[in-house]
């Protein structure tokens, strides 16, 4: 545990979840959410949880990535509200 | 329905990053009993490999590997091979999942019979959650398209 380093963490993480629900591209949403995801993903390793980011790195930065721009070519892009 | 990359650098990076992932995935199944890993990351894994090669190939050449029907039977496999192993611990006179029992089937000592029994385990689960991987990424990339699609043609 290096307490700045988690902070700092933690900051970018908090950054990334608010951006992800704000912004109005849904492509670039995806993309910060796969950003998020590796971020979280080393949190994780911080709080010494392997297994679960090595979860979070091959599910939610690896294929959840894929599904939602899959998703997203089969609606629009761009977000109404 | 994603059309095959006209790209020349997309095709030749997947085709040779392919391998390697899918020994990577292997690596983590195997490995799962001892090290961080195991058969539900090393499913994804190897999913993510068919995924890289639907993307950079084209839907069309990776149906050719990997089909809708092809992946069903392999998801029943790996539940098949989960299930089968806990039921036949229990029928070799222990609880469900409990592997210790299976040694005087395989003729070893008891903590090697735990080993092999959780590495069946892990080789099942991975099977289920690659197929079903597979099987949601193809369920996205091919929704709304036309009857005439060869899903349906059997």
């Amino acid at each position: 545990m290096i307490l700045p380093f988690n902070l700092i963490l933690v900051l970018f993480v908090y950054i990334c979840a608010i951006a992800a629900i704000t912004i109005r591209d849904l492509l670039s949403a995806v993309v910060i959410l796969g950003a998020y995801s590796f971020l979280m993903c080393l949190l994780w390793t911080e709080m010494a949880a392997i297994d679960v980011a090595f979860t979070e790195a091959s599910v939610s930065a690896g294929i959840g990535t894929v599904l939602m721009i899959g998703a997203i070519s089969k609606t629009k892009r761009r977000s109404k509200d | 329905m994603i059309r095959e990359s006209d790209d020349v650098i997309v095709k030749a990076v997947a085709r040779l990053l392919m391998p390697f992932i899918v020994v990577y995935a292997l690596y983590v199944v195997m490995h799962g009993h001892y090290s961080p890993g195991g058969g539900f990351q090393g499913g994804v894994i190897l999913a993510a490999s068919f995924v890289l090669l639907g993307v950079s190939h084209g839907l069309g050449k990776t149906r050719r590997r990997m089909s809708e029907k092809v992946a069903g039977v392999i998801s029943s496999i790996g539940v098949l091979i989960y299930g089968g192993i806990g039921a036949l611990c229990l029928i070799l006179g222990g609880n469900y999942l409990h592997y210790g029992k299976l040694s005087k089937l395989l003729h070893v000592t008891p903590a090697e019979a735990r080993s092999l029994g959780i590495l069946g385990v892990e080789i099942g689960v991975a099977l289920a959650v690659m197929a079903v991987m597979c099987t949601v990424f193809f369920a996205i990339f091919t929704v709304g398209e036309s009857p005439e699609d060869d899903r349906s043609v059997e």
